[in-house]
């Protein structure tokens, strides 16, 4: 089982709608964010083009965070999802320094934080708040080792693209192009 | 025009607008056990070369900084943790593949060997000290007799310490800044550097100094090498690591950098000591000072802009 | 200059009052949740109430749920709402911040005056009905009742507005009409016979190709176009947008027009010239359905592309291309009306042009065009009848803008000032949930009505601007703390929505529901509110549709069959319109009665002069108007407002990205706060844009005071539509400064 989202750019309109639900679903405080919007313009005027991302934690296969945890706090947990557990971390910042795409925080609470796909959620058989939310409906969950899940599907019939894969992390989250 | 920008308000506290992280803990630490390697290397060394009593300081009093530096540099690092309560899970598990996990399990081998070290000579700095009781000094008997053996696990463990606070740094390759394998040498030879320093300053042994700052230029030339390297490294790399050299050559660190880090911290030493080894008078004090400042700065330096480097945005 | 109505900050007079119902609320939770103690009817499953949300006017449905100690936790859409199909936009969701914000209004409010100083002071309910009561009277008797006004955008103004018209008055105004959509009504009145409403009659999501005239999709959220838009892209639709500036929605459109700011009305008339001459126009559908064509053909022979180019520097290429690609994909075509259209003055007449051209191309009933929305219909409980009020709020206008339909809030502002061209003075506002001082352009203007008033009281939730002025203000709790009346909106399928209380109204605020029925008691009016609570009128009209309180309190949204199969026309249909001749007027015989130009013409507007730029406005999807500016959810997402600048105008002024400078307008108005600077190719080099609602001037809200500037502010030239009396907004002109000294 892999768990992997792919994320619409061509739906996306950047209302950060994804941004509030993970605040009141995760209970994130305020002032921290578990994930973000970036919009990306390249030209002149009037030949413009521009791409919105929805990003987080890309939850890698090959995810340099847990490798790099001193007390195996960040691991990885069901379908590949890389959880951090709170009472083993000690707040060393190690996985934030080792993180390419700065998906992770320190949490107030000294602990740190990140997207987790909403397992608890995943668990239950629904989707990430994120996914659920959207009102764009770019966005799909799934599992990858089942050809039939959305995000099999459309990763196929889609061009797609990953952030910075030269960093070897192979991340989960794909951005349909 | 090129516009890359998060328009979701993201300000994370520490992480953004660029990441920092980690403060002057960090490299405080570094600068610390870098030091503390450098001196129980050369103790070890010397002591297992049989030259004992040629390098006194080097063996049996330059050592009593060790477990100084590294209780201050331990203290540091726990000061730096956000969940504090929580810092002994560190030893409840050895992960192979985190430096960190590396680090916390060399610091507790090596410093109870200095201290031991430390308790092995302890009458070269207080003649009259007397342990008490009687199993301590049956203790360090038993360690006296095998000194060698100490001196080689001694060896190997400062080594480990002195060069895995660069490793530690070259793991994150998400910053292209420290994304280079010459970091771990390259802390590992300021160490040693700061390490001859210090026994430069506290012997009182013309030859012992002489000897010292001879390898003391050595070193720094291979410093100078490795530092050379590090940027063409990076100038002939990607675009990121580019980026990265660039805070150097005419970004923010600039400056920093080269003044305090290279020219003080390394060649107005070499030249003040070379000058020392031709007869010139020079006040040792001054030479020693700035190695440790440069080394120290070096930690800081990197430590800093390494942060400031990114993949993204 | 002493003037009658300082502007108050609303003081730390309430800290007590926080702390003490906060604690209050804390115990309140605890035993909330399980067992439901509470004093209104609850629901069936405690953890999670229906709602629908108040934060914009699409109002969705949706889900209030609350943690294990009673305190609300998120906010979700209802699956079966056909506004928002189970997905909130992002303010609906931040909807949590909205009650979670301590800086939220907490107790009632009287304007006094101590130690020659004006403040405000902490009354009780009584006190405060009291004193509105009893000038209200006053006021009804020295000048009538027709001098008695209602400003309202939510759900209160039902309530306040029995009130009023048991007064006498139906002197209830909206801003949302001439300072939003107001010439789009009109002017879709005058051809189709009926207006758009709201939600908006668009089949984007069965479209082939959605024109959008300064419409931007996306940055404004409303929801079920956003969803439809997404749809409609899944589908591989074609979408066209005319737009000065690059919007989100343009980055995603096959055509991106970049037309010259106020030249809109020239590329509508061209469009129609080259549908026309190439024939590309809907023959069935124009022959049997329309009027005017002859007229209409003859007026846009002199609107060709060539002439367009000159005017609205568009290639004529590419304006013959986009009108092909539309009549390709007729009928199943939608030239968008748009929300917010008071731009220039001449607004319902370029609504007209754009009612016109969907006419053409056949879209008007037609799937993947616009569909015939459907409104269940509840019935009232009834009540006394009102009373026919002696003068209208026409009279107050003097007479014009007989085509308006729905009172005009600027024209009751105007109303509020003496001039020889009034009917009658209007004397008394009670103003509801819409902060006027960022709302209505021209602040001198609001603010020297508002001196002529002899009340004004307000009820509102947050510490707006307009509090400040206020006799009075009101403190009403958020919508997830109050019963409000059924939601019954327009669609595709009728739908009814309930909206019931997740908690208890927090600090001492209450619903507005009460405080009419309230102010009624002390009025005489207690028949107009025949109900006691607003639950038990609910329940009465839910059992008269076949469902009840309790029904709808364990399903939220109740969607109810058609009365008529009429979604689309069918083939063939004979179809009679609401107007003079009972067809689509593409001449409008009611315009021409009026002295208007029957037909849409092309009107050059100003331009900005050298060093000026023009201000363009706009909306950002995490924020709502002004009302969102403090929420802590929302303002995580943005905080503040940036002028975008083109590079080209940034060099000239040494403009950096991140910079922050003051902006001052043609009439010598500068902004009280600095805006930040985005220098961005986005924008044309003529103009500037902003994002509406920031640049707050109230101290107590404290995350948004001072942040960004508010346009509001810089709108001092009001271009007035003769038609309906719309505010034309767009052409106000605005130069860099680096300091805010005004001249003395």
């Amino acid at each position: 089982m892999r768990y992997a989202m792919a994320i619409d750019t061509k739906k996306c309109v950047g209302c950060s709608d994804c941004v509030v639900a993970c605040q009141t679903e995760n209970d994130v405080p305020i002032g921290y964010c578990r994930d973000w919007v970036v919009e990306v313009m390249d030209g002149t005027y009037p030949q413009l083009e521009m791409e919105i991302r929805s990003e987080r934690c890309n939850h890698c296969e090959n995810s340099p965070c847990v490798r790099c945890c001193p007390t195996g706090a960040s691991h990885y947990s069901e379908g590949g999802i890389v959880l951090v557990e709170e009472n083993k971390c000690i707040g060393c910042s190690a996985c934030i320094t080792s993180c390419p795409y700065d998906a992770r925080f320190v949490h107030p609470k000294g602990y740190v934080d990140k997207c987790t796909y909403c397992l608890h959620r995943v668990k239950k058989g629904l989707q990430p708040a994120c996914v659920a939310v959207c009102p764009t409906k770019c966005m799909y969950f799934g599992d990858l080792d089942d050809p039939r899940s959305e995000v099999s599907m459309i990763i196929k019939k889609r061009k797609w693209k990953t952030l910075i894969p030269e960093a070897g992390t192979k991340p989960h989250l794909y951005f349909l192009i | 025009m090129r516009e890359e920008i998060i328009v979701s308000g993201r300000n994370n506290p520490l992480i953004d607008p660029q990441l920092h992280i980690w403060h002057w803990e960090i490299p405080l630490y570094l600068f610390l056990g870098g030091l503390a390697a450098g001196v129980l290397f050369f103790a070890a060394l010397y002591t297992i070369r049989n030259r004992e009593n040629d390098y006194r300081t080097a063996v049996k009093i330059a050592p009593f900084v060790a477990p100084i530096a590294l209780v201050i540099g331990l203290i540091a690092l726990f000061l730096d943790l956000h969940h504090k309560l929580y810092f002994w899970r560190l030893y409840t598990t050895i992960k192979l593949e985190s430096p960190m996990s590396w680090g916390a399990w060399t610091l507790m081998l090596v410093t109870p060997l200095s201290m031991l070290w430390c308790a092995l000579h302890i009458k070269e700095l207080f003649p009259k000290w007397d342990w008490k009781f009687d199993i301590i000094k049956d203790v360090l008997t038993f360690f006296e007799k095998n000194k060698k053996v100490l001196a080689w696990i001694m060896l190997v463990s400062s080594g480990i310490l002195g060069i895995y606070t660069g490793i530690l740094f070259s793991a994150f390759n998400a910053r292209p800044l420290w994304n280079t394998s010459i970091l771990g040498p390259l802390f590992l030879a300021s160490g040693l550097s700061a390490g001859s320093a210090i026994t430069i300053w506290l012997s009182k042994d013309h030859a012992e100094k002489k000897r010292f700052a001879q390898l003391d230029l050595m070193i720094i030339g291979i410093e100078l090498f490795l530092i050379i390297h590090m940027f063409m490294g990076f100038l002939a790399s990607s675009q990121v690591q580019i980026d990265a050299a660039n805070l150097f050559l005419g970004g923010p660190y600039t400056a920093p950098f080269w003044i305090f880090v290279v020219i003080l911290g390394m060649i107005v030493p070499a030249i003040l000591e070379i000058l020392e080894l031709r007869k010139f008078k020079i006040p040792v004090v001054i030479p020693v000072v700035l190695v440790l400042f440069g080394s120290l700065m070096l930690r800081f330096i990197i430590s800093y802009a390494g942060q400031a480097s990114r993949w993204l945005y | 200059m002493n003037s009658r109505r300082q502007f108050l900050k609303i003081s730390s007079l309430s800290a007590a009052g926080l702390i003490f119902g906060g604690g209050l609320l804390d115990a309140f939770a605890n035993n909330l949740v399980k067992t439901n103690p509470s004093h209104f009817k609850g629901p069936f499953d405690f953890t999670r109430t229906p709602t629908y949300c108040e934060v914009c006017f699409w109002k969705c449905a949706g889900w209030v749920y609350k943690d294990e100690n009673g305190r609300i936790k998120k906010i979700i859409g209802n699956n079966d709402d056909p506004n928002c199909n189970g997905r909130f936009c992002p303010r609906g969701t931040g909807g949590v911040g909205m009650y979670n914000d301590e800086d939220r209004l907490k107790t009632p409010l009287i304007r006094t005056e101590e130690r020659g100083k004006q403040t405000f002071r902490e009354a009780t309910w009584d006190e405060a009905f009291d004193y509105i009561a009893k000038k209200l009277t006053k006021v009804k008797k020295e000048y009538g009742p027709e001098s008695l006004a209602l400003f309202s955008h939510g759900s209160g103004g039902k309530y306040f507005g029995k009130v009023l018209k048991g007064l006498g008055s139906n002197n209830i105004a909206a801003p949302s009409y001439a300072q939003c959509r107001g010439p789009r009504e009109v002017a879709f009145i005058a051809t189709y016979g009926q207006g758009i409403n709201s939600p908006e009659n668009t089949d984007i999501r069965d479209t082939k190709c959605l024109v959008l005239i300064g419409s931007h999709l996306g940055e404004n959220m409303h929801n079920g176009q956003v969803q439809e838009m997404s749809d409609a892209i899944d589908k591989g639709a074609t979408i066209i947008t005319v737009d000065p500036r690059f919007s989100t929605v343009a980055s995603k459109s096959k055509f991106w027009l970049p037309i010259k700011p106020s030249t809109d009305m020239a590329l509508l008339l061209t469009w129609m010239n080259v549908i026309i001459n190439e024939e590309l126009y809907d023959k069935k559908y124009v022959e049997k359905y329309c009027y005017g064509f002859d007229q209409l053909k003859e007026h846009v022979q002199q609107y060709t592309p060539e002439w367009a180019y000159g005017v609205t520097s568009l290639k004529p290429q590419q304006i013959r291309e986009t009108a092909r690609a539309m009549a390709d994909a007729a009928p199943a075509v939608i030239v968008h009306p748009g929300r917010h259209v008071t731009w220039y003055g001449d607004d319902t007449q370029r609504l007209r042009a754009v009612a016109i051209l969907n006419a053409l191309l056949g879209s008007w009933g037609r799937r993947g065009g616009y569909y015939n929305p459907e409104k269940a219909s509840v019935p009232h409980f009834e009540i006394p009848k009102f009373p026919k009020p002696n003068k209208s709020w026409r009279e107050a206008l003097g007479g014009k803008y007989k085509l308006a339909d729905l009172a005009l809030a600027s024209g009751l502002c105007d109303a509020s000032m003496p001039s020889p061209d009034l009917g009658h003075q209007v004397k008394a506002w009670i103003v509801n949930g819409t902060n006027l001082i960022n709302t209505l352009p021209n602040q001198a203007n609001t603010l020297k009505a508002i001196q002529e008033l002899d009340l004004i009281a307000v009820v509102d939730t947050m510490p707006m601007e307009i509090t400040g002025y206020a006799d009075v203000v009101l403190p009403e709790c958020t919508y997830l703390e109050r019963y409000d009346s059924l939601r019954v909106s327009q669609g595709r399928e009728p739908s009814i929505a309930l909206r019931m209380p997740a908690v208890e109204p927090k600090y001492n605020t209450k619903p507005a529901y009460w405080m009419a029925r309230e102010l009624a008691k002390k009025l005489n009016l207690l028949d107009y509110f025949p109900f006691e609570n607003l639950e038990d009128e609910i329940d009465w009209e839910l059992q008269q549709v076949g469902t009840s309180l309790e029904e709808m309190q364990r399903i939220g949204v109740k969607r109810i069959k058609r009365e008529y199969d009429d979604l689309y026309f069918a083939k063939d249909e004979n179809v009679e319109f609401n107007t003079n001749t009972g067809k689509i007027e593409l001449y409008s015989t009611a315009l021409a009665d009026e002295g208007f130009e029957p037909m849409p013409v092309f009107v050059q507007h100003p331009e900005p002069q050298e060093g000026f730029y023009r201000l363009i406005y706009g909306r950002a999807p995490m924020h709502t108007f002004s009302r969102t500016a403090n929420n802590p959810n929302l303002t995580d997402l943005m905080d503040e407002n940036t002028v975008w600048v083109n590079p080209k105008v940034a060099k000239e002024w040494d403009l950096k990205n991140d910079q922050y400078v003051y902006l001052e307008n043609q009439d010598g108005i500068v902004s009280d706060f600095s805006i930040k600077v985005r220098v961005t190719e986005r924008i044309r080099f003529d103009s500037v844009y902003m994002v509406h609602g920031f640049g707050h001037t109230d101290k107590r809200m404290k995350r948004c005071f001072g942040k960004g500037v508010s346009d509001t502010q810089l709108i001092t030239n009001v271009m007035t539509d003769p038609i309906m009396g719309g505010t034309g907004m767009r052409g106000n002109f605005v130069t860099f400064r680096f300091d805010n000294k005004k001249e003395a």
